[in-house]
């Protein structure tokens, strides 16, 4: 039977030794229960269609000339509902480095929030920050530990360390790419349109997170499962700074104004008799 | 002979459903007492609801007996809290606690629907709405369970905040005032009880401010 790597998971055994039981679950990590059952993948695959986790959705990250541009809807949907309009979808792992969300909401916060206590580990252990090479390593090598269990994260960790600015694309299955440009989600294929055609390695700040800006909302318009606000952040030598947050609904008549036109027969009012 | 599969499930919903609103400087916290399985009553008169901490209140619904569980464990890590920092959690702590608790059981989940709401370090209101396995969100309002999709829209239409993603950002609570916070959540459950099955019998309302926690009751229809 497989071993499964919880090393993710593990701390440093505590100082004192043996801790009394009542404070045993807080120094420790506590383990990851396991159903006891034969048919571990059909109780998985029930669990999730329980939970069913929310996988509507438009991240998207690239590389230019002044560090990285990362941009993201923040709906989260269950089936047809909409469950949330107002999710932080870019998660800041540090001050130096972002993720981003798509997949199962609940899986991409931990594993963001377990990154980021791993990273500020690795600074205290090396006296330097962590470059983004290694992050996303760390990161991938827990997911691959996981992969077949479940879990549905498709993340991007974007950040700028000593070699520059870094972009890499991770996920559950256990991938790990780098690359300059990346959208990953159900409205990826719009944003990556827009993004593709107005894509060049110099522009400006302003240019960069206006073209972000618009692939998400394109996204947002065409596809169902994204919505809500854009949010998109710069990450530049100095680390992460949020440019904007606008509601896409708002951004629609920003992009399509409506043409006043001529009335060509007023409404009347009608008698009631 | 053929293979033969359990029928049996660890989980049952025993339906409800559990509203929070945040105000500025209250938080109001509603459930219903019903407790349901199938097309049967269990109990008329059953709480959701549980005071975790002096300025945390958490309502869940979903699988009573997974929620009882979990009521348990945070109470005794509040505890246990309290005698390390001689002082109590704050909501926000709360928050992150329940979160990681329920993303412990990832592979085995607690079949637990939650709303926290409480008074954060400001006095503010505030209210922290959850999946079942530990995905947490900070919001003006929330509801959860067999009645959220009937009375989120409404209170979308009543109270909708602006996003806190928003840049520049505006506030999260609601301009109302705690007694037209307190109506709001009546009306809430006195429309899903008319058309959702497994809400009805009770409300049971926490309001918790500065003062302290009050506790109302209101009845609603038994059908």
């Amino acid at each position: 039977m497989m071993k499964i790597d919880f090393s993710g998971l593990e701390q440093n055994a505590s100082l004192r030794g043996n801790p009394n039981e009542l404070l045993s679950g807080l120094s420790t990590a506590p383990e990851f229960q396991i159903p006891n059952t034969n048919d571990f993948d059909g109780f998985q695959k029930e669990s999730i269609q329980m939970v069913k986790p929310a996988k509507g959705t438009t991240t998207l990250a690239f590389i230019f000339k002044e560090g990285v541009m990362v941009a993201a809807d923040s709906r989260a949907s269950m089936g047809g509902y909409i469950s949330s309009q107002s999710v932080k979808k870019i998660i800041e792992i540090n001050p130096h480095m972002l993720g981003t969300m798509a997949g199962g909401a609940a899986d991409c916060q931990f594993w963001h929030r377990n990154l980021g206590i791993k990273c500020r580990l690795h600074e205290l252990a090396n006296k330097r920050r962590i470059s983004v090479t290694g992050a996303s390593k760390l990161l991938a090598n827990i997911l691959y530990s996981y992969r077949g269990m479940g879990l549905s994260v498709g993340t991007m960790i974007a950040g700028w360390d000593e070699k520059g600015p870094g972009l890499y694309y991770v996920d559950s299955e256990g991938g790990r790419l780098k690359g300059t440009r990346f959208s990953v989600g159900s409205g990826s294929p719009y944003a990556y349109g827009v993004l593709d055609s107005g894509y060049h390695y110099d522009m400006s700040v302003e240019e960069a997170a206006e073209l972000a800006r618009r692939a998400i909302y394109h996204a947002t318009f065409r596809d169902g499962a994204s919505g809500g606000v854009v949010s998109v952040y710069h990450v530049g030598p100095n680390g992460w700074k949020k440019l904007s947050g606008d509601d896409v609904g708002e951004l629609h008549y920003t992009y399509y104004p409506v043409e006043p036109t001529t009335i060509e027969q007023e409404m009347a009012e009608v008698s009631v008799s | 002979m053929p293979i033969q599969q359990a029928n049996w499930s660890p989980y049952d919903n025993n339906g409800g459903t559990c509203v929070a609103i945040a105000g500025a400087d209250y938080c109001v916290v509603a459930a219903d007492t019903r407790m349901s399985t199938g097309y049967n009553i269990l109990t008329r008169d059953y709480s959701k609801i549980i005071q975790l901490a002096e300025k945390s209140v958490m309502a869940s619904s979903g699988f009573q007996a997974d929620v009882r569980a979990l009521q348990k464990v945070l109470e005794a890590r509040h505890l246990a809290y309290q005698h390390q920092h001689n002082k109590q959690m704050s909501c926000p702590a709360m928050a992150q606690l329940l979160s990681n608790t329920l993303y412990y059981k990832r592979f085995f989940p607690y079949y637990s629907f939650n709303v926290l709401g409480g008074l954060d370090s400001e006095g503010k209101g505030c209210v922290f709405t959850y999946d079942a396995v530990g995905s947490y969100e900070r919001v003006g309002y929330s509801s959860q369970g067999s009645g959220s999709t009937l009375i989120m829209p409404f209170l979308d239409n009543q109270l909708k905040s602006p996003s806190p993603l928003l840049l520049p950002a505006k506030d999260a609570v609601t301009p109302l005032s705690e007694s037209e916070a307190v109506d709001l959540v009546k009306t809430c459950f006195a429309s899903a009880t008319e058309r959702d099955i497994y809400t009805g019998d009770k409300l049971e309302i926490l309001v918790l401010n500065a003062k302290g926690v009050l506790r109302e009751y209101m009845e609603l229809r038994k059908d």
